[in-house]
């Protein structure tokens, strides 16, 4: 008998992995708020983006860059999550100094997040 | 039922509204001057110049189109009137007339948006005009107002074309009304036909930035989009039910997909159960989308809400100074000199006592987009640029600042070059402040020019 089927039954082994192998991105501004959209690449990646990338796991890895805090809508239609990262910007639009002062590349630094995804997953 | 873009904002590629002319058949171009801070910068030009404080580059675009459009019926639709719509609206007139068109076609006007001579009686009558974000009232910064125009919709331009106009020249209307005025127009869906007027503010978001939606800033496979030396403008094709397809003319560059229709829809995106403009309340999460052959994406289910009673106003206010300096330092040790020179930089405008807002760093090609998430700076980088950038309420520091760069090149550290643009020009912020008015108190006014 080999190896593999020796294996234990149990959890399926889970690996991580940057969001950018799972979705695309874009991103704009309202004001001091910087807007990611987050679209699967693949319908099966969106229910991972669903489950793994919660606004708190967004806050969390965009700590110490917003001075607010950030809202998660879904939009299984178009199988996209779309955050809203209050206080991104230095002050937004003409105020603020940042050379993003409009956000529009803070979707790519969303998409360097990494999360776990099932191994039965094909990435 | 064809609407063409032909300028995503007031600097887009002066090609595209002759290649949608010309590259096959449209009814009707639709072209986007105004972003929130465009109207303060029109309100300057006019306040030096009364016949200015218009996107001026819409009436060259104009004088080599009209002949076209006019023959072939084609009618645009532009919010490039800015703050002047009627002197815009005359210039078109004399092009017009110069190339022959006398007698042949009309221009609409819309105004009616400029508040800035009425905020002191609107204040006084108990309208607060708030900032949408911080809840402050209008009366704060009411003596720094540089501009106030309310967003109008799509109900005035309707009205131009119903009295025949071949060019409607706008003030501050929303981007979306230029595409849903002349479908209500074409269609004549009624005034409470929530869905179609959804749709037709969803084909106008899509289409509203011009080729960001046909292969241009699209992050999908962007490396295989072909031909963006030619990039096809999207154009909506509708139909009565409020369905439509995105498509762009046969032999152009660039791609229409479901992924490129979605990034733009996504762009500037708030709560997308609600996206609000004066004609409608669109939801975003009813829209389906589907590739329809290539470069063609359908996109129908677009559900709509009644709108809401009032209309945002954009108003812009004078608020201080800034100013931003670069340096580039080159290997070895790119990324330590260049935090070197700003601890000096810092040091010196401490020991002059400047005083500022906010004074920010970056380091290009190190952490300047993405902040700590960069990771560690190679250290064997070729170079990093250094980028300063200072805010004050006052312009004595934020001048300073200007002249504290330059030293650097000589008395700070070495392998430094990159300063050819000479010293960081002093800007002057025109801040924005978003605000709702009801609409009762807001009266479009349309008015005809013929050529």
């Amino acid at each position: 008998m080999g190896a593999k089927a020796r294996r234990p039954a149990g959890p399926p082994a889970r690996r991580a992995i940057q969001l950018r192998y799972l979705a695309h991105a874009r991103s704009g501004d309202k004001g001091d708020t910087a807007n990611v959209g987050l679209i699967a690449l693949q319908p099966a990646y969106y229910p991972i983006l669903v489950k793994e990338v919660t606004a708190a796991r967004v806050a969390r890895h965009f700590k110490g860059m917003l001075t607010g805090a950030v809202d998660r809508f879904e939009l299984p239609n178009l199988r996209s999550l779309n955050f809203l990262l209050h206080g991104a910007l230095g002050g937004g639009g003409t105020l603020s100094l940042k050379t993003d002062a409009q956000g529009k590349v803070f979707s790519t630094a969303l998409l360097r997040m990494e999360v776990p995804i099932p191994t039965d997953i094909d990435v | 039922m064809r609407v063409a873009s032909g300028q995503g904002f007031w600097g887009d590629w002066l090609e595209a509204p002759v290649r949608q002319v010309e590259g096959g058949p449209i009814d009707y171009l639709m072209m986007d001057y105004l972003a929130e801070v465009t109207m303060s910068i029109m309100q300057k030009q006019r306040s030096r110049d009364p016949s200015r404080g218009y996107a001026s580059d819409f009436v060259p675009l104009m004088e080599r189109i009209l002949p076209t459009i006019v023959e072939r019926g084609i009618r645009i639709t532009a919010n490039a009137g800015g703050v002047n719509p009627q002197a815009c609206a005359e210039a078109v007139v004399t092009v017009a007339r110069k190339l022959g068109l006398a007698g042949r076609m009309r221009v609409g006007i819309v105004a009616g948006d400029d508040i800035m001579d009425r905020l002191d009686e609107l204040i006084e009558r108990g309208h607060a005009l708030a900032n949408m974000d911080t809840g402050e009232p209008l009366r704060v910064v009411r003596e720094r107002v540089l501009s106030a125009n309310a967003y109008l919709g799509a109900a005035p331009i309707v009205e131009a074309l119903g009295r025949g106009a071949n060019v409607v020249i706008t003030g501050r209307v929303t981007d979306t009304g230029l595409t849903l005025a002349p479908l209500i127009h074409e269609f004549g869906w009624t005034g409470d036909d929530w869905d179609r007027r959804a749709a037709g503010t969803v084909a106008g978001h899509i289409i509203e930035c011009g080729a960001q939606c046909s292969g241009g800033n699209c992050l999908v496979d962007w490396e295989s989009i072909p031909g963006l030396e030619d990039p096809g403008y999207p154009i909506v094709e509708a139909q009565e039910d409020g369905t439509f397809v995105v498509l762009k003319h046969p032999g152009t560059g660039g791609r229409i997909s479901v992924a490129s229709i979605t990034e733009q829809l996504l762009y500037e995106m708030g709560d997308p159960h609600q996206y609000i403009t004066p004609d409608v309340v669109a939801d975003f999460t009813t829209i389906q989308l589907t590739q329809h052959g290539k470069n063609r994406v359908r996109v129908s289910g677009i559900r709509g809400r009644p709108a809401t009673e009032f209309l945002k106003v954009s108003i812009a206010y004078f608020y201080g100074y800034k100013a931003v300096g670069t340096l580039v330092y080159a290997w070895p040790d790119a990324y330590k000199k260049a935090q070197a020179a700003d601890r000096l930089l810092r040091a010196r405008l401490a020991r002059l006592g400047m005083e500022f807002e906010e004074v920010l760093t970056e380091f290009v090609g190190v952490n300047a987009t993405h902040g700590r998430l960069a990771g560690s700076p190679d250290p064997d980088a070729p170079e990093v640029q250094l980028r300063i950038g200072v805010r004050a309420r006052d312009r004595a520091p934020v001048e300073r600042f200007s002249r504290e760069i330059a030293p650097l090149i000589l008395n700070g550290p070495p392998s430094v070059t990159g300063f050819a643009g000479g010293r960081p020009k002093v800007e002057e912020i025109v801040a924005y402040w978003p605000a709702l008015i009801a609409k009762s108190e807001i009266t479009p006014r349309v008015e005809m020019l013929d050529a």
